[in-house]
């Protein structure tokens, strides 16, 4: 069952659109990652669905309550669920204080927030601060208050808003690893707002995309990684070959497109005739010499055109007829002897050449 | 003594008065701390909620408001000595209640003096708290009220830092205080009109000493005020 629906939400700022057309639905008991660059109102959405600002149009259901029609019942909603922001946020008092506030909130007894709130910075290590002033911890320790502050009134939805955009490796694991331990432990449904592609992908079960004030797509992050929608997720999500093309013909479940006066088979079915291939570095190999048994079904000679470390990787550019980046290990660019101006052959699988429709821009 | 600079004389006997604790400087420092204490303490009164009214609640005009406030902050002390001159002598409305020339009456004036001030300041350390703490106290489930008073007492110290420099702005001016007080003698005289007076008079020791309590009063307000800055 979703626990959280909302379709056609729209959220403006005065004359500046944060939001438009977000239809989202999160099913209960799984993390789902907004990723998306800065500025495309991932933050925006989850103040809304956390009831913390209404929207300006739109339909939204929490717990299954129309939360439009039941303005009355807001503050109830919002005690079911919790947020983690971005900038470690604390109260200038006791590290003690600081986590008892939302049960404080909640009326709870003085024997049971003393009891849950030892237990929750037991369990983020913070123990022998609890008389300390918050403000005078460290960012990372400040933003763990700032978790255990929101884990201790024990939410249903639990929303994170770039939560360690700001911290150490460190900090930045034991967050993800309690997130984890939560959702899988106590069946907790997360939302986690994020610009790392990489803690989106290691955290979330669905990862949805947000460009420019709207979900542009959503899905397992390998279907985003590998088949992006358009050239603007496409973009975000860091694939380096966007090539416009031409579809040619369709057969045995391979497309030909041409590009560039080579043809390139891909395993997607034509979106349009006009498209645009999309192709990760990764999934383009380098060779020396014509490879004998080479199973992919794209093969053919290149010229290397220019290499750019890019640690612990380099990229590759070769020129065949379009021009193609190729993400090759340091090493391995090393052991193939990759220098500008020799030829080499690239192979690439016609499941890795993705297409999308070509679009003005 | 030393003969001659009646500057370096006068200091020494202001040290001596204070050391002495002469009658009159004590009742003069003592009397000059109550008004001006009592004035703070009513002004805080009035002030700090109605600050923060204006900063909890959205109206039309409330920049407008603001604004004033902060011109206010500047008001000349004469100006206000005279607008309350007039409301409480006996040709002005207030004049039934017999506040001219009595402690009283400077108490009033001075807590109108220094409500602009509180009302500013505290709207300012209102503000001071950012959307994001705001943002976390809403998403951690506070009701209306909650909110306000998780607010009001983490500006705890901003406001006591205003409340302070009201304090200081009120012991320090002389213009009302002259003109309500009057000045007279054992009744309504306080250190700034005491130094006024005795300074035109050539009765520099007197001046002298009154000035080094005004001044560490200042500083003692000063000092206080960094400490709940630091916080």
């Amino acid at each position: 069952m979703a626990i959280i629906e909302a379709h056609g939400i729209r959220k403006s700022y005065g004359s500046l659109l944060a939001l438009h057309d977000v239809d989202l639905a999160v099913e209960e008991g799984e993390i789902l990652a907004l990723i998306g660059p800065s500025g495309s109102g991932k933050s925006t959405l989850l103040r809304v669905l956390d009831l913390i600002e209404p929207a300006n149009e739109g339909e939204l259901s929490i717990f299954g309550i129309d939360v439009v029609a039941e303005r009355g019942r807001w503050l109830d909603l919002r005690r079911r669920m919790g947020m983690l922001f971005q900038r470690p946020i604390v109260f200038n008092a006791s590290v003690y204080d600081n986590v008892a506030m939302g049960l404080r909130y909640r009326r709870a007894s003085g024997d049971e927030i003393d009891r849950r709130v030892n237990e929750a910075l037991e369990a983020v290590g913070l123990s022998r601060y609890t008389r300390s002033r918050a403000t005078d911890l460290s960012g990372g320790e400040q933003q763990r208050v700032a978790l255990s502050r929101v884990l201790v009134t024990d939410p249903e939805v639990l929303f994170l808003d770039e939560p360690t955009a700001n911290l150490d490796p460190t900090s930045t694991a034991t967050i993800e690893e309690i997130v984890m331990r939560l959702n899988r432990e106590a069946g907790m449904t997360v939302l986690i707002s994020t610009h790392d592609l990489a803690q989106g992908q290691r955290l979330a079960h669905r990862v949805g995309v947000m460009i420019e004030g709207t979900i542009a797509q959503t899905g397992p992050s390998s279907d985003v990684f590998r088949a992006p929608k358009d050239r603007r997720i496409a973009r975000f999500v860091g694939v380096q070959n966007i090539i416009p093309g031409r579809v040619v013909s369709r057969t045995e479940g391979l497309t030909t497109v041409e590009a560039g006066g080579r043809q390139i088979l891909s395993a997607t079915p034509p979106p349009a005739d006009k498209v645009e291939i999309v192709i990760r570095g990764e999934d383009v190999s380098l060779h020396r010499r014509e490879p004998m048994h080479e199973e992919a079904e794209n093969l053919f000679p290149a010229m290397l055109t220019r290499i750019e470390p890019a640690a612990p990787f380099v990229n590759v550019t070769v020129h065949c007829g379009c021009d193609l980046v190729a993400l090759v290990t340091a090493r391995r660019a090393d052991a193939l002897g990759l220098r500008e101006g020799v030829g080499v052959w690239i192979s690439l699988q016609a499941k890795a050449v993705h297409l999308i429709p070509l679009t003005g821009h | 003594m030393v003969n001659g600079n009646p500057i370096v004389e006068g200091f020494i006997e202001a040290i001596e008065l204070i050391i002495a604790l002469d009658p009159q400087v004590v009742e003069i420092t003592i009397r000059s701390l109550y008004v001006s204490l009592t004035a703070t303490f009513f002004a805080a009164l009035i002030a700090l909620p109605l600050g923060a009214l204006i900063y909890f609640y959205e109206f039309r005009g409330k920049h407008a408001v603001v604004s004033t406030l902060q011109t206010l902050y500047a008001l000349p002390t004469v100006i206000v000595g005279l607008v309350m001159f007039l409301f409480l002598s006996n040709i002005g409305p207030f004049g039934f209640l017999r506040l001219l020339y009595t402690p009283g009456g400077m108490i009033v004036t001075q807590t109108v003096l220094i409500i602009p001030l509180l009302m500013g300041l505290t709207v300012s350390a209102l503000s001071g708290i950012d959307r994001d703490k705001r943002y976390t106290i809403t998403a951690l489930g506070a009701s209306r009220l909650q909110t306000v008073m998780t607010i009001i007492s983490e500006a705890r110290f901003a406001v006591m830092a205003g409340v302070l420099l009201g304090f200081g702005r009120a012991i320090a001016e002389v213009g009302s205080v002259m003109i309500v007080g009057g000045n007279i003698r054992g009744a309504t005289r306080v250190l700034t009109t005491a130094i006024t007076l005795n300074t035109s008079m050539a009765n520099y020791s007197l001046s002298i000493a009154l000035g080094i309590i005004l001044l560490s009063v200042a500083l003692g307000v000063n000092l206080a005020l960094s400490l709940v800055q630091r916080r």
